[in-house]
């Protein structure tokens, strides 16, 4: 099916993607993410944790947002599994993301936990806006590649950098997490229920903060979402029930 | 050794989710209500540690000169800036803020 609309979308429109266009796509949000590292490698550095461990962050969990949640959870002084929990709650989106990649990819199954690493947001956006399958993948390891490349590197710079300036705190450098993940939460508030989501989620954060351990609030502000979408399915359901009187007749009888 | 526990949990949660999303058949999570809190999930999260890390020091509520940087950062989005640019744009503010103030 895929395979049929990606032979399809080569015939038409202007006979494809050339890959070279592909590439530069990829390259561009590669690198733009990329040096962002520098941004954890700082963020992590400058909240206590060592070369080897921030180092170890990057390489082995390579999702921006877990790493930055993470580390601010640990610099709060909170319990290392709550703050886990609250960085792999962060990670979840990543396994639907692999779910719309694998149909896409189609990649042999022996090669697919390799390329599970690189299932992120950017790799994602960049595969998903692809015409065809061969750029679909272009796309995918290009960006993965030289995004993974890149921040890591700059991982181990800003660590560096940030052991060698001393007081990050002076330079500003304590702003890049929260404006990391504000520049990642923008895009998605699009709707009513959305924001409803984060305004719910800001209350909860700020007002359990000063009576509940560290880590902890963050964890209750994620209800938000499961809220939302109860309030929004009652809703739906009440006007689904005035549309059919059959049915709403019966609900009331309940 | 606490922060090596943190790590190597979130480093294996984190694999396992991608890995997971990979290997599992399209359908088992593909229930609009799983799709849909998946989707809300990150929104309350990442609006949730935006807020904290901007206006708390610990257990405390505070208001400094991140506050301004944030603020930045919110102009820099809606001007539509690259993403470095948005992050560069709160952290030049609030050393800026805080050179001036201190």
């Amino acid at each position: 099916m895929a395979e049929q609309t990606a032979l399809a979308d080569i015939r038409s429109e202007d006979g494809g993607k050339p890959d070279a266009a592909v590439v530069r796509d990829a390259l561009g949000v590669g690198v733009a993410v990329g040096l962002s590292g520098f941004a954890f490698g700082v963020t992590s550095a400058g909240s206590g944790l060592s070369l080897l461990q921030t180092c170890a962050l990057s390489l082995l969990v390579f999702t921006g947002a877990s790493q930055f949640a993470l580390v601010g959870a640990l610099a709060a002084g909170g319990n290392p599994l709550a703050a886990a929990a609250g960085a792999f709650f962060l990670g979840v989106r990543n396994a639907f993301y692999g779910l719309r990649l694998s149909q896409l990819l189609a990649l042999p199954r022996a090669v697919r936990p390799f390329a599970a690493q690189w299932v992120i947001d950017e790799t994602t956006a960049v595969a998903l806006a692809q015409p065809t399958r061969r750029s679909v993948r272009i796309g995918f390891t290009v960006t993965g590649l030289s995004l993974y490349v890149l921040w890591n590197l700059t991982t181990l710079i800003g660590a560096v950098g940030a052991q060698a300036i001393g007081d990050t705190d002076a330079w500003g450098l304590d702003a890049a997490g929260p404006a990391v993940f504000l520049a990642l939460l923008a895009p998605m508030l699009k709707t009513a229920a959305e924001r409803a989501v984060a305004g719910i989620a800001v209350l909860l954060g700020l007002g359990l903060l000063p009576v509940l351990p560290a880590g902890v609030p963050v964890l209750v502000a994620a209800l938000a979402a499961p809220t939302v979408l109860y309030v929004e399915g009652r809703r739906m359901r009440t006007s689904a029930c005035d549309a059919t009187s059959a049915h709403d007749t019966r609900r009331e009888a309940r | 050794m606490n922060i090596w526990i943190a790590i190597a949990a979130t480093a294996v949660g984190c694999y396992a989710v991608k890995l997971i999303g990979l290997l599992v058949p399209a359908g088992v999570l593909e229930r609009p209500l799983v799709r849909r809190l998946a989707a809300l999930l990150p929104v309350a999260l990442l609006a949730a540690l935006t807020a904290q890390q901007t206006f708390a020091d610990g257990r405390t509520l505070v208001l400094d000169a991140k506050a301004a940087g944030l603020a930045a950062a919110a102009v820099a989005l809606v001007l539509r800036a690259p993403f470095l640019l948005v992050v560069a744009a709160a952290v030049v503010v609030t050393a800026g803020v805080r050179a001036m103030a201190g």
